[in-house]
């Protein structure tokens, strides 16, 4: 349908898919591995807050937005070197 | 003209913005000059939903792509905001802070949940669904798998997904409208579908929408005003998200002072509850930090997988836009988020600190009774006191509440004017009927596209098609608000479940079929009913016969059960059939980049 050759096509989506499993591991360390650490991690303390306390509430939520936004840009750049990105974008 | 309205969205938004500004101002002038508390909260819920029925009104259409995804043209920025109040329901709104307030740090685990799902539709699923170009998610599920069974399937999880959080949400619109009109609750629960349904009845997705925008504005002021004036009269500063920290180590202190969690209450009252766990204190067990991340990541996959949700990035104009979309969603939701906690701590704050005027626990029994807001809360059931031990001191353990007052009540504790007490109950309104129009919205259009057009009756001219759609919007509401009218949500229970639903159906599938090449149509239908049906036959045992927990996995973390099943199922079975055929992987491959034309044409 596209005229997008398999070679651009599979090159493309090797980069896309060391993108999103870059992010997927920072997604499970700020979901997961930080909270599970909550306990501990209330001992030491950030801005006034226990440190699991603000991950939680606060510290994970960041991350998440800032990785989003990171996410989309890289992604359309990528899509751009391979020439795949939208026409009329 | 359509063209010129997507150019002005901002000034017309501002606009509006603006003249609900004034509209508050107009209440306070109102209040100055004597107008009473019920009145003002009459005029807040009615103003308001006039409001979003008008622009349901300007928003009608006859035409299918503008019905099912608003034709495609809603800016990212906007559609951030309209998927925030779609998101956002009257759970968020009224009962996170409440639940942070008595679950403490355990209960994060839906604000991590809720906020972390959003990595997953970014990177998963929202661009990629977006280049498919479908209108509904069993339409995706059955054009990427092919045949009927595996749409109907995808339907079923769907509209059994979306049924059970609808109700909740019709349900808190009856609620408030009861408050804040003074009518009976049945009553209460027609008006709020009233007004859901003239949002969405004539304009479909767009008028959704375009209210959703509106009602995201109105929702986020009613949340923020009241923190932000309460802060200051504490002095935390101007932004008090980032500066509670002195308040979590207060609230820790008067812990001790008043035995929080060792004085457990010895009486009991139906609906409230008093304090017994610490606020920032979390569990130290491998088995509570189990419950955190189990918890965390159901309502993650069910983000991921709600059709509601995912429905809305199919609106955007671009796959960039769609992307760009899921970033400000995040962003939009952050701010009510981020400041549910703070809300939580300044009120325990308010409660507890016997320095504090608005201090209760350790006052003397009688004088605590005495106070308005005590026997207004009291009176509707909401708030219990109790001198249990008979020493004519209140404790912690003789307090009780429900959740849904630390956002309903905050501005009468802390003694802030009726007006504001007003913009909470529409701000409560719009997050209730905003998610309630987007997931009966998913619901009508799954069974009149999915149901009736693709599998019933394919010859269907557009203007039947669209007339079903409203027949069954009309039906599903009216059924979701006899429902509701029974209030048996004690017992229907948790918006969670509506997330462990929707992920044991629908996750793999959902993500395999974009992610997995070789994922093939008897693999998804395996995947769908044996994960379904596994989530549900656990939830039935672990909740209504009695059954073991396994490892700590309980009615709110049904889905792991089920999500675990469905990936075996889907995987086994797709490699014991043969991979799907030449066009099929065509269609993956070209879902997998943004160029090129959508997968399924714009009028299919």
């Amino acid at each position: 349908m596209t005229d997008v050759s398999p070679e651009v096509r599979a090159a493309h989506w090797a980069k896309t898919k060391t993108l999103t499993i870059t992010v997927l591991v920072l997604w499970f360390i700020f979901s997961f591995v930080v909270h599970w650490f909550a306990s501990d991690l209330n001992a030491l303390s950030i801005f006034g807050f226990p440190l699991g306390f603000y991950m939680a509430a606060q510290g994970s939520l960041i991350v998440f937005v800032v990785l989003i936004f990171w996410l989309a840009s890289r992604q359309n750049s990528i899509d751009e070197e391979f020439g795949v990105a939208e026409d009329d974008a | 003209m359509k063209g010129n309205f997507i150019d002005n969205l901002p000034k017309i938004y501002g606009l509006y913005t603006g003249g609900f500004v004034v509209f508050i101002l107009l209440m306070a002038i109102l209040e100055q000059v004597g107008v009473d508390a019920e009145t003002i909260g009459i005029l807040f819920v009615l103003f308001t939903v006039v409001i979003y029925a008008a622009i349901g009104w300007l928003s009608r259409t006859m035409q299918v792509d503008a019905y099912y995804v608003a034709g495609r043209q809603v800016p990212a920025v906007f559609n951030g905001m309209a998927t925030a109040a779609d998101w956002m329901s009257g759970a968020s709104f009224v009962a996170m802070a409440g639940g942070i307030y008595f679950g403490g740090h355990g209960y994060l685990a839906f604000v991590v949940g809720w906020t972390g799902g959003y990595v997953l539709v970014a990177s998963l699923m929202a661009p990629y669904l977006r280049k498919f170009g479908c209108y509904t998610v069993p339409d995706y599920i059955g054009t990427r798998y092919g045949g009927d069974l595996a749409r109907l399937c995808a339907v079923i999880v769907l509209v059994v997904a979306s049924f059970t959080y609808v109700t909740a949400q019709i349900n808190a619109t009856g609620t408030i409208a009861a408050r804040a009109l003074q009518i009976p609750f049945e009553v209460g629960v027609w008006f709020g579908l009233l007004g859901i349904l003239l949002c969405s009845m004539l304009g479909g997705m767009r008028a959704v929408t375009w209210t959703q925008v509106a009602q995201y504005i109105v929702l986020i002021i009613a949340y923020l005003v009241p923190v932000f004036w309460m802060s200051s009269k504490q002095e935390f500063g101007l932004i008090p998200q980032f500066a509670y920290g002195d308040a979590i180590a207060r609230v820790a202190e008067l812990e001790a002072l008043h035995k929080v969690g060792e004085m457990k209450p010895t009486e009991a009252f139906a609906g409230v509850r008093a304090l017994t766990i610490e606020h920032a204190t979390a569990g130290a067990s491998a088995l509570a930090n189990w419950k955190f991340v189990t918890l965390a990541f159901m309502m993650m996959a069910g983000t991921a997988s709600l059709p509601h949700i995912l429905m809305r990035y199919f609106t955007t104009p671009s796959v960039r836009a769609a992307r760009t979309s899921v970033a400000w969603s995040l962003f939009f939701i952050f701010l009510l988020y981020f400041t549910a906690p703070a809300l939580a701590t300044f009120t325990k704050l308010q409660v507890l600190d016997p320095n504090l005027a608005t201090g209760i626990i350790g006052k003397s029994f009688s004088e605590v009774a005495s106070l308005d807001w005590i026997q207004k809360w009291s009176n509707v059931g909401m708030l219990k006191i109790s001198d249990s031990n008979g020493d004519g001191i209140l404790q912690i353990n003789e307090f009780f509440m429900r959740g849904d007052i630390v956002v309903l009540a905050t501005p009468e504790i802390a003694g802030l004017p009726f007006v504001i007490s007003g913009l909470v109950a529409a701000g409560g309104m719009a997050a209730a009927m905003s998610t309630a129009d987007g997931l009966l919205l998913a619901i009508a259009n799954a069974l009149s596209h999915d149901l009736y057009y693709k599998i019933i009756d394919p010859s269907a001219d557009t203007r039947k098609r669209l007339v079903a759609a409203r027949v069954l919007l009309i039906v599903i509401g009216a059924a979701g608000a006899f429902v509701a009218s029974f209030k048996l949500t004690g017992i229907l229970g948790a918006v969670a479940w509506a997330f462990n639903f929707a992920a044991s159906g629908l996750f793999f599938p959902l993500v395999l079929g974009i992610w997995w090449k070789r994922a093939n149509r008897e693999g998804a239908v395996a995947g769908m009913i044996c994960g379904f049906v596994a989530g549900t036959a656990y939830l039935i045992w672990v909740r209504f016969m009695g059954g073991a927990e396994f490892i700590g996995l309980d009615h709110l973390r049904f889905g792991i059960v089920g999500m675990a099943v469905s990936l075996v199922a889907m995987v086994v079975v797709t490699q014991m059939t043969k991979e799907p055929d030449e066009e099929t992987q065509q269609m993956v491959d070209d879902m997998r980049i943004p160029k090129g034309a959508s997968v399924l044409s714009s009028d299919h």
